[in-house]
């Protein structure tokens, strides 16, 4: 079962738009082991966020399907959490009470009162939030209600966890300390993860698999690159690490020699939801 | 609890320099800043006034002349005197029956006594109440049905083109055109021996409900319907049943924009109340300004010159109190409410 833990079978979807159908992703195919950590990295506007989606249930695909754990994904749910990119906590909650918002969702008749709130209280420590546990998102930075949004999936228990370039709108140094954290965390839990990122240092340090998908439409996957480098991962040393930067240089490669011709965006991005962000690829992360 | 009473008070405009001034905060700024938050305000009051003064002695109606401020002073105090005579007149009726149903079952403890009720002539305080009685009756009824339809319509697009037209053709009806319908329906379906309420109230009420239901339909369409994609996404990962869905997510994140709808309503209702009692016959601040018109005595105009003042004061500190609900229940405090 463990190989073929999460699988992304030929999956193609085509949306309507005024000028007919339009095909986002074609034949898209990947399987994903349990406890792997896979990235996903392309152009703005490739589809990444779109697979994604359709991994979650929120999107369905035209042709093929999404199995995990043998069964056919068609509608979202807690056993696929996400991390939305801009965090989408309930302004009018406090940290704890969205957290306990899922918590109560997921293990209602299972965890009884005080096992609910002790699982709230663990999953917030687990980001480091315990000491703003109930201060409400408008009072909390960027960076914090994101560790927030990431209590809520992880505290959701999730077979597999979806992030959504989800340190894609805070800044370096908030990045880095996020990345940190959440290797951190995957050491413990070993979750199945797939995230989207437009970030090159990102996807070497944390993933297992980066996954490289060509230019839309009918975007496809283009290059899986493994990242073989152990673990645990220390950024500094890995500044100076050889290996680190060629695998480093393969994604750029890719990213560049392919697809050379496109101009980079490098505005700031946008409100999340479309893929309306620059590929800062070459952004230092700390 | 103190410090937070504090808190919303600093949210006052004109009482936070006050507060600052006692604290001791730079007094020169603080007294400036009052000067600036009352002084002017009421320097145009006082010219107001005077302008009103002047040119209301010139126009002579078959009623004598259009009064000016100190005759409309009087007026108001003359209905705060006859409110108070009117009170004792009720308290020593009262007083009466009790001493004589006391000395009825002294003489024989199984003695049939009878109470009843003062029914003296409704004073302006009376009416004032029953103007305010009728507002939120209406006002609380088309809260109940507004609410839930504009959740539905905000939520389903169908919905929303379904009832669309009805609102639009429906939201600029003047309440005189309503009364009537009202009251014909009303007089054939509310019929009963006893009934809870009078039928002029329950005329009024209505009247009120359909012509101030429609911005808080409105605005809790506006509201549901601007509900964050993510937030919705949220909602479907959780896998959050329907009525769970809006309880947690949709309402609360509506709430700010109905609350805005209902204080529109308010006003809305408040407005057209008086048209409405006018009409109806409910012995509100309505009927008491059609009972003083058709009167014709001297004092009738600066009665109803107070009866302006009272509506116009009235409906301002209900707006302030919508407000001031409005503001505790936003949780977006960054957008400012006024």
């Amino acid at each position: 079962m463990s190989a073929e833990h999460l699988i992304i079978d030929h999956i193609s979807i085509e949306f309507d738009s005024p000028k007919g159908k339009f095909k986002a992703l074609d034949n898209v195919n990947l399987k994903i082991k349990k406890g792997e950590f896979v990235s996903l990295i392309g152009h703005s506007g490739c589809g990444k966020s779109t697979v994604l989606n359709i991994v979650a249930g929120l999107l369905q695909s035209t042709e093929g399907g999404v199995v995990l754990e043998g069964k056919e994904v068609n509608e979202p749910g807690p056993e696929r959490a996400v991390v939305f990119q801009n965090h989408s906590l309930l302004p009018w909650l406090t940290s704890y009470e969205n957290v306990e918002l899922a918590v109560k969702q997921v293990f209602k008749g299972k965890k009884s009162k005080a096992e609910m709130r002790e699982w709230i209280e663990h999953n917030l420590r687990l980001v480091h939030m315990e000491y703003a546990m109930h201060k409400k998102p408008s009072e909390i930075s960027g960076g914090m209600k994101q560790r927030v949004g990431i209590a809520r999936a992880l505290a959701m228990e999730p077979t597999v966890l979806l992030m959504d370039e989800p340190f894609g709108a805070l800044d370096a140094l908030t990045r880095s300390h996020l990345q940190d954290s959440l290797m951190e965390i995957q050491r413990d839990l070993k979750n199945t993860v797939i995230m989207i990122t437009h970030d090159v240092d990102e996807a070497v340090l944390l993933s297992d698999r980066i996954v490289m998908m060509t230019n839309g439409p009918a975007a496809t996957i283009g290059e899986i690159l493994d990242v073989d480098l152990p673990r645990p991962r220390n950024r500094l040393a890995l500044a100076d690490d050889s290996h680190y930067n060629h695998l480093r240089a393969e994604v750029l490669r890719f990213l560049h020699e392919r697809h050379g011709k496109k101009e980079l965006d490098k505005k700031p991005e946008s409100k999340a939801g479309e893929e309306a962000k620059g590929l800062d690829s070459d952004r230092e992360a700390a | 609890m103190i410090a937070r009473v504090a808190q919303s008070l600093e949210n006052i405009e004109w009482v936070a320099p006050w507060l600052r001034l006692f604290k001791g905060e730079n007094p020169k700024e603080q007294v400036n800043a009052i000067i600036r938050g009352i002084g002017v305000p009421i320097l145009a009051f006082v010219l107001f006034l005077w302008i009103w003064d002047a040119s209301a002695s010139r126009v002579e109606t078959s009623l004598g002349t259009v009064p000016g401020p100190v005759q409309v002073w009087q007026q108001a105090k003359g209905l705060w005197q006859e409110h108070l005579a009117e009170r004792e007149k009720a308290d020593a009726f009262y007083q009466r029956q009790e001493e004589r149903n006391a000395k009825k079952l002294a003489k024989n403890p199984d003695a049939e006594v009878k109470w009843r009720e003062y029914h003296g002539r409704p004073t302006y305080i009376d009416q004032i109440y029953t103007s305010l009685y009728t507002v939120f009756a209406g006002f609380i009824l088309a809260v109940v049905i507004a609410v839930p339809i504009g959740i539905v319509c905000g939520l389903s697009n169908t919905m929303y083109t379904a009832i669309n037209p009805l609102i639009q053709i429906f939201k600029p009806v003047s309440p005189l055109a309503w009364l009537p319908i009202v009251t014909m329906i009303v007089s054939a379906v509310y019929v009963s021996d006893d009934p809870l309420f009078e039928k002029s109230f329950v005329n009024s009420a209505i009247t009120v409900t359909l012509c101030c239901m429609w911005p808080t339909l409105v605005n809790t369409i506006v509201g549901v319907s601007g509900l964050d994609k993510d937030l919705i996404n949220v909602s479907q990962v959780l896998r959050l049943p329907w009525f769970t869905k809006v309880r947690k997510v949709v309402l609360p994140f509506a709430v700010p924009m109905i609350f805005t709808g209902m204080r529109l309503s308010l006003g809305v209702g408040w407005m057209v109340l008086i048209a409405a009692e006018m009409l109806a016959q409910n012995p509100g601040l309505g009927k008491f300004v059609w009972d003083e018109f058709q009167n014709g005595s001297s004092n009738s105009l600066g009665r109803i010159m107070v009866a302006v003042f009272t509506i116009g004061f009235i409906g301002f500190i209900l707006d302030r109190i919508m407000l001031a609900i409005q503001r505790s229940v936003s949780w977006d405090k960054t957008v400012a409410v006024r």
